[in-house]
């Protein structure tokens, strides 16, 4: 298939926009002076996937990551941000790295690695029975993974109850 | 397939007009008001209290754990929905199963009730 016909499909160019968007969106999340501003192109990076799960037909995911990722996620990063640094104008902390060029490196062949294996594992072979809709998912979270589930609460809680005990005022002390 | 993403695209036209008309009308004001800017007017309230200090500074931590108060029973609401959906079908086994996940979360929250971080106290 050339160029052209690839072009001509009106998803492929929705889909050539986003990619383009969520990766000068993740650039910026890396090379921006501001911690604050590299938490707020996030949202813009997670809502780019979010997009391309709508595009490929799964709404309960792309609405999911919109929910979980964009609306408590990045909020707990901002936070996070907030209490540790507390200057966090501009300039005050170098956000640089003296060994990002092998960092950048890395990046691009983890970026290669997954790229090459995914194409060479699926190739063009179109995937039916795909799980897509929250029905899809009711079914399979409560017939095979029910005990994943189970052990989701646990991982939960045990978060809930990490983050209370390093963030609260110890009044023994 | 055809249906579902005429939806999407719908949604994205409503989406698209909202925010054509909502640059049309800001940047329309700002092409036609004057704009004379002193100290005074730029300040956070025009009258009112001088705000001191910068507008960056740190939070108190205990925001951060109302935050991940809000995360975990926002992946709660997640497991729900597909539950929801399926309830009918799926029967008892996973109103039982689903009871656990929500009293395992509710142990959590009773946890955070009874250390006190909830209480708004300085």
């Amino acid at each position: 298939m050339s160029f052209t016909d690839w072009i001509t499909d009106a998803r492929n160019v929705v889909f050539l926009v986003i990619a383009l968007v969520m990766v000068g969106a993740a650039v910026v999340v890396v090379a921006t002076r501001n911690v604050v501003h590299a938490a707020l192109t996030l949202v813009v990076a997670l809502a780019g996937s979010a997009a391309l799960f709508v595009m490929l037909g799964a709404e309960f995911v792309a609405w999911t990551v919109v929910l979980v990722y964009i609306g408590a996620v990045v909020v707990l990063f901002l936070f996070g941000i907030m209490i540790t640094r507390a200057p966090i104008g501009r300039d005050s902390v170098r956000l640089d790295h003296v060994r990002r060029w092998p960092a950048a490196l890395i990046a691009a062949s983890v970026f290669g690695v997954m790229a090459w294996s995914t194409t060479a594992a699926f190739g063009g072979e179109e995937i039916s029975d795909g799980v897509l809709k929250a029905e899809n998912i009711g079914d399979l979270l409560f017939s095979r993974y029910v005990i994943p589930f189970e052990a989701v609460s646990f991982v939960l809680l045990a978060a809930l109850v990490g983050g209370i005990v390093l963030a609260r005022k110890d009044p023994d002390r | 397939m055809t249906q579902y993403f005429q939806d999407y695209i719908t949604v994205a036209v409503f989406a698209a007009f909202g925010v054509l008309l909502v640059l049309i009308a800001v940047g329309a004001s700002a092409l036609l008001r004057p704009k004379n800017p002193t100290p005074a007017k730029s300040a956070s309230y025009e009258c009112g209290m001088d705000p001191v200090g910068g507008g960056w500074s740190q939070t108190q931590v205990r925001f951060y754990i109302y935050g991940l108060l809000f995360l975990i029973f926002d992946v709660e609401a997640v497991f729900i929905f597909p539950w929801a959906v399926r309830l009918e079908q799926l029967g008892g086994f996973a109103l039982v199963e689903m009871a656990i996940f929500i009293a395992i979360l509710l142990g959590g929250l009773a946890y955070a009730v009874r250390k006190g971080v909830l209480r708004w106290e300085s």
